[in-house]
């Protein structure tokens, strides 16, 4: 692929807390410039490990055994501490899960914006004010000006994430991840959420890789989409394609397990347990 | 709404007040130990000793006494002092600067050392550098002033005799003070020699008073850290590219400074009540060293003073390190 931003190679990693269970199994996945790429899974399924593995921050017990995350030609995982940091924030930057925590509760949103802009930008702080106003108004929040002066606890939860994605977007990076930016959020707020990261990428032209356990979030917002359980890939394709035509049988039941709201009263069907058996037969689980 | 608030605290205050001076008047006079048995001449007739105790009021009954007491405290008369004879008020103020100076140097030195220690812990996290300095604290923690105060008696008035080991002030150097802020007017006046000199005198009562302060400091601050450090916005804040010492003195230090705020708060009172052990032994001339004496001699209107005074300055800590939560988190301040 001439256009890969991302390309992760047979990436797998196992738990030390769980006694050397895998978590990723030779996982294979690609992003092109501009492109969004739904990262969908159960609990556990290893999607925020991928992301995490990407971002540098895997927690001490998780230990990558083999593969490579190559960003724009260079292998992530094989960089030293400094280059990194060069490009964590810069080139890659996260929209974070829980807007509640994720912004400090006793710095002003206008220097937290500003911070990115600093330190990676070189802006002066006169500059990275501006320019964080200005970044306010483009994730439209009414009043930006007095968003800067306010506290996180003075907004609410769907402004605060609109300030978490204007500070992802604000260095303009080439790399957005997005890990489960709407799960907090009321399902209206949600919707707007999806629909501003969505324009926020178009309007940069940033590869995004969402990470979600929503199927439905998938077909609003992604172009392509990952499937993975057992912290291995089981579907990857093109939105459309996996939606209307899987292949697995995991992946149709996971559709059907949607609700449906053409037939409200057709009641929600789990995934029969069968289908979890030869899945877990097919990749090895006990 | 915060000018309500601190009026009732101030109502609160007056019937804290009201309380411990009825119970520390009640139990010095249930108490064993006569005040004019101390004071009185051998050979004193029996008429004598019944005039001196109708002279201090104390031939009165109990009510009686505490009723005399507290309309004379009302207009600002504390009594005079039975075995110092002279007033009361005059006494206290003299004195309370000297233990003022002590506490609020040592309340700094506390800080800055407790402060510092949490914040190279927290720096230190997941190097054997951490549980070495936890253990430390941890066996430090255990430590009372008085123990402190005898072993630097020990270390840097016997071993190497650095500092002086008791007073305020060299007398030979006495300028007329103005105020009995030694320290501060020395200081304003620009008068170096005279500030070195107060300052040498107190190096090891504030230690003695802020060593253990800052052993508490250090674990409640550096565990506040902690906490704060593996919160989402560091983690962003780090990526952001942010050094790890930023991380701590800019992101986590501001929300870990509430919670150890209000237990500096009530440590900061012991160390004013340890102030009374700590200046005696230095014979440092604060109202802690002369509570011992008023307590040793019976001085009943003395001790009612100082035990006003105490409850005054305990009273004002609360108050101003709640003012100071408010102050700090901005979730208070904006309701």
């Amino acid at each position: 692929m001439t256009d890969a931003l991302l390309n992760v190679t047979g990436l797998s990693a196992v738990s030390d807390r769980e006694g050397g269970l895998p978590v990723l199994r030779d996982v294979n996945l690609s992003l092109r410039k501009g492109e969004v790429r739904g990262l969908v899974g159960e609990s556990g399924a290893g999607k925020s490990t991928i992301a995490k593995a990407i971002l540098g921050i895997l927690p001490r017990t998780v230990r990558v055994t083999g593969g490579w995350i190559n960003f724009k030609g260079r292998d992530l995982l094989g960089m030293k501490p400094p280059e990194l940091r060069n490009i964590m924030g810069s080139e890659i930057s996260l929209i974070p899960q829980d807007p509640q925590t994720a912004l400090n509760p006793g710095r002003r949103i206008g220097v937290q914006l500003a911070d990115g802009l600093r330190l990676k930008r070189g802006l002066s702080a006169k500059a990275a004010e501006a320019r964080a106003l200005q970044l306010l108004a483009d994730v439209q929040i009414r009043d930006p000006d007095r968003a800067m002066a306010s506290f996180p606890h003075q907004l609410s939860g769907g402004m605060r994430q609109r300030v978490l994605i204007a500070a992802a977007f604000a260095v303009e990076p080439e790399l957005v991840v997005a890990d489960e930016p709407t799960t907090a959020l009321d399902v209206t707020v949600q919707k707007e959420i999806l629909r501003l990261i969505r324009h926020m990428q178009e309007v940069q032209g940033t590869g995004v890789l969402f990470v979600t356990h929503d199927l439905g979030i998938v077909a609003q917002i992604c172009d392509s989409v990952t499937l993975l359980y057992g912290g291995k890939v089981i579907e990857d394709g093109p939105v459309r394609s996996v939606l209307e035509n899987p292949q697995h049988a995991y992946t149709r039941a996971l559709i059907a397990a949607g609700p449906r709201y053409d037939r409200p009263d057709a009641g929600l069907e789990p995934v029969p347990e069968e289908v979890f058996r030869a899945l877990r037969q097919e990749i090895g689980i006990r | 709404m915060i000018a309500i608030s601190i009026l009732n605290r101030l109502v609160m205050a007056a019937v804290t007040l009201f309380g411990v001076a009825l119970i520390v008047f009640v139990l010095l006079r249930v108490v064993p130990g006569d005040p004019i048995a101390m004071m009185i001449a051998p050979g004193a007739s029996p008429a004598d000793i019944l005039a001196l105790r109708a002279k201090y009021g104390l031939d009165l009954s109990l009510p009686a006494q505490f009723g005399v007491w507290l309309q004379a405290v009302l207009i600002g008369d504390f009594g005079t002092s039975i075995s110092l004879r002279r007033d009361v008020l005059e006494l206290l103020l003299g004195r309370l600067p000297a233990t003022l100076e002590l506490a609020f140097a040592a309340l700094i030195v506390a800080i800055l050392i407790g402060g510092t220690v949490a914040v190279i812990g927290t720096l230190s996290r997941r190097t054997p550098l951490e549980p070495a300095i936890d253990a430390t604290n941890g066996v430090l923690l255990a430590v009372p002033d008085f123990v402190w105060a005898l072993a630097l008696v020990l270390l840097l008035g016997v071993f190497f005799p650095i500092f002086p080991l008791s007073g305020r002030i060299d007398p030979t150097l006495s300028i007329d003070f103005v105020t009995p802020f030694y320290l501060a007017e020395s200081l304003v006046r620009l008068r170096l020699d005279v500030f070195l000199d107060v300052a040498a005198h107190m190096v090891m009562p504030v230690l003695a008073l802020a060593l253990p302060l800052a052993t508490v400091i250090t674990r409640i601050l550096k565990e506040a850290l902690l906490e704060a450090m593996v919160q989402d916005y560091v983690l962003l804040a780090r990526l952001k590219g942010m050094s790890e010492i930023r991380l701590v003195l800019q992101e986590a230090l501001r929300n870990a400074i509430g919670p150890a705020l209000s237990l500096t708060g009530v440590q900061f009172t012991f160390l004013v009540g340890g102030t009374v052990i700590v200046e005696r032994i230095f014979s440092y001339p604060g109202i802690g060293n002369m509570a011992i004496d008023a307590v040793i001699n019976r001085d009943l209107p003395l001790i009612q003073g100082l035990v006003l005074v105490f409850g005054a300055i305990f009273i004002v800590i609360n108050l101003v390190v709640d003012l100071l939560a408010a102050a700090l988190n901005p979730r208070l301040r904006h309701g």
